[in-house]
């Protein structure tokens, strides 16, 4: 029984989840990326038969295999959060989750696990080509397993595929490819490893800086930049690509995260895309929250409804259309998802009767309620709603879901302008004279680890307050533990994550200094 | 069978004049692995981290009748 919730668990609990997911994913792009770049320039050396590309390919795996190492099973712990704070949503998404996380485990291990080791160990004792393409298969690899987590996060943002089975009380997937061709999972998983690649591309190109600036490895830093400048563009512009795709994605299937990611309350045709904004409160409220508005903006007119319906008389609906609904346009309000949510609990609830009472006729007959198609579409899918006491609850927070989403936007063009701007002067053959650009370079570092970081932020804040879209609230999700032992465990990871953080940072600028061996 | 032996001595050489030549960045990246693993399942898991409905409930049904208790009383009091 939830009746009397300690909201300070919840609260608790999601920030320790937040702090090792963010923590986890300063490590895992840069492996995404720098797989691929270390493919790259291995088959320019296989190709040519230059041993300086042989060089400077072991310099940037020597750097892959520091992050590699700090980072790799950082990720376990969240799945020891999962069994361990978030029993009940664990339970509920079923094998959902269970079959692609098994997926992944076994393709980390054979894949990475083994040829992982034939990268480091095998140079000059495999021949050219298998260590080549075990190269390949560790980029590959790396990928293919972010691939079946951002399967499994993308059905928290929009679940598709499975029936719910009240027996069990668990989901369970009864169409894989509909799991695996969610569209949310496609966009999620060519945005991420788009941005994964251009981070890795930045860190490139961000230390090839460092060596033009003190004069050092002029060769190394100039190739290595070039090939890093080639990939950082291009998969720039795949991310601008792929970012459009899951923004009109979010407008179809999670339009309250997107109304919020615009700050947008009142739905409107010709509906302008906010290039730049500054938010600001104001005196009204949608039931106790309260509503922005923009301090100053930027808009392009029209855009956000031709990005989204494909022209300008295109109605992109606002916050209120959602909390209000809106009967012309067909959007349905929250009150109502809310009472469809408790209808589908109350038919849980009398099923739960009938087990008790042992009425085997009632037990068949709302199993079959379950399986109906009317049903799942109509009611199962707003059960989330019946832990909603509040409509104006199922607006996320507006300024952060505002920001994280303008900013990691933001960023994104600043680091298309920095690729452009390196190859042209690479191309001109000016780019270690142009110190003012290299330091910038340099100090743009950490940018990409915070737009990729903001783009999570956006995921999941924007998301709430459901851990499953709709179908789960985040408050009866987490496991009835002591406040204290999360508070406990949030401080070991702390620290446990700063350390390995400090752990990586000093040992790769080291062996940065220390520069390609001969 | 010959050939497999031969490549089994390879796969196995690979490795250990693999870690016999670690330089010595490798050798400190591999104390932290192991510190990391040490402190993660040895402890954390141990100690912290255990499973909510296995340490509660015996078997897959009573986790189930739980489950469906929570989600039928569940109602959040956050604003």
């Amino acid at each position: 029984m939830i009746d009397n919730f300690d909201m300070s668990l919840v609260d608790w609990s999601r920030a320790q989840f937040a702090l090792t997911a963010i923590y986890h994913w300063i490590f895992v792009p840069l492996t995404l990326g720098l797989s691929f770049i270390l493919a790259i320039m291995e088959s320019i050396y296989v190709k040519t038969g230059n041993e300086e590309w042989k060089r400077i390919t072991r310099f940037w795996m020597t750097l892959f295999g520091i992050n590699f190492a700090i980072g790799v099973a950082t990720g376990i712990i969240l799945e020891f959060e999962f069994g361990t704070n978030w029993s009940n949503y664990s339970w509920f998404v079923g094998d959902i989750f269970g079959a692609p996380l098994a997926v992944e485990g076994i393709l980390a291990f054979f894949l990475e696990s083994t040829f992982v080791a034939v990268m480091f160990f095998g140079w000059n004792k495999v021949s050219k080509k298998f260590h080549l393409t075990s190269t390949w298969l560790v980029a590959v690899g790396a990928n293919l397993s972010a691939l079946w987590i951002l399967v499994a996060n993308a059905w928290m943002q929009h679940p598709v595929g499975m029936i719910f089975n009240p027996e069990t009380a668990r989901n369970e997937m009864v169409n894989f490819w509909a799991v695996i061709f969610n569209q949310v999972a496609i966009d999620k998983f060519l945005h991420t490893i788009s941005s994964g690649f251009l981070l890795a591309s930045m860190f490139v190109v961000s230390i090839s800086s460092w060596f033009l600036i003190r004069r050092r490895e002029m060769y190394m830093a100039k190739r290595s930049m070039l090939i890093a400048g080639i990939f950082g563009f291009l998969s720039s512009v795949l991310v601008a690509y792929t970012g459009d795709s899951s923004a009109r994605t979010i407008s179809q299937v999670q339009q309250v995260k997107f109304a919020s990611m615009e700050a947008l309350y009142e739905g409107k045709t010709n509906a302008g895309l906010v290039a730049f904004g500054l938010l600001k409160d104001t005196d009204r409220k949608i039931g106790n929250k309260t509503v922005k508005d923009f301090l100053v903006k930027i808009e392009i007119p029209s855009l956000l409804s031709v990005l989204t319906g494909g022209d300008k008389d295109a109605y992109v609906p606002g916050l209120k259309d959602h909390i209000d609904g809106n009967v012309e346009r067909k959007i349905m309000a929250t009150p109502e998802k809310m009472e469809r949510g408790k209808y589908a609990q109350g038919v849980l609830q009398i099923y739960n009767r009938a087990r008790m009472t042992g009425d085997k006729e009632q037990i068949e007959s709302i199993k079959g309620i379950f399986k109906d198609k009317d049903f799942q579409t109509n009611y199962f899918r707003y059960f989330g709603y019946a832990s909603v006491q509040k409509p104006e609850e199922v607006i996320p927070n507006v300024s952060i879901t505002f920001y994280s989403f303008h900013l990691m936007v933001m960023l994104g063009f600043i680091f298309l302008l920095i690729f452009a701007m390196a190859l042209y002067f690479l191309f001109r053959d000016e780019i270690a004279d142009k110190r003012w650009f290299l330091w910038i370079v340099l100090f743009s570092l950490p940018l990409p680890y915070i737009a990729s970081e903001l783009g999570w932020i956006l995921t999941e804040v924007g998301r709430q307050p459901w851990i499953i879209q709709d179908l789960m609230h985040v408050s009866g999700a987490v496991s009835q533990i002591k406040t204290g032992s999360v508070i406990t465990t949030f401080i070991l990871f702390s620290v446990l994550f700063t350390g390995l953080l400090i752990s990586e940072i000093s040992i790769m600028l080291k062996q940065i200094k220390t520069g390609p061996r001969h | 069978m010959n050939r497999i032996l031969l490549f089994l001595n390879r796969f196995i050489r690979l490795y250990y004049d693999g870690f016999r030549d670690m330089p010595n960045w490798g050798r400190k990246i591999w104390i932290i692995i192991i510190i990391k693993l040490f402190i993660m399942f040895a402890i954390l898991k141990i100690f912290f981290f255990h499973d909510f409905l296995k340490s509660k409930y015996d078997n897959d049904k009573q986790r189930s009748e739980y489950v469906r208790d929570q989600l039928i009383n569940s109602h959040a009091t956050h604003d």
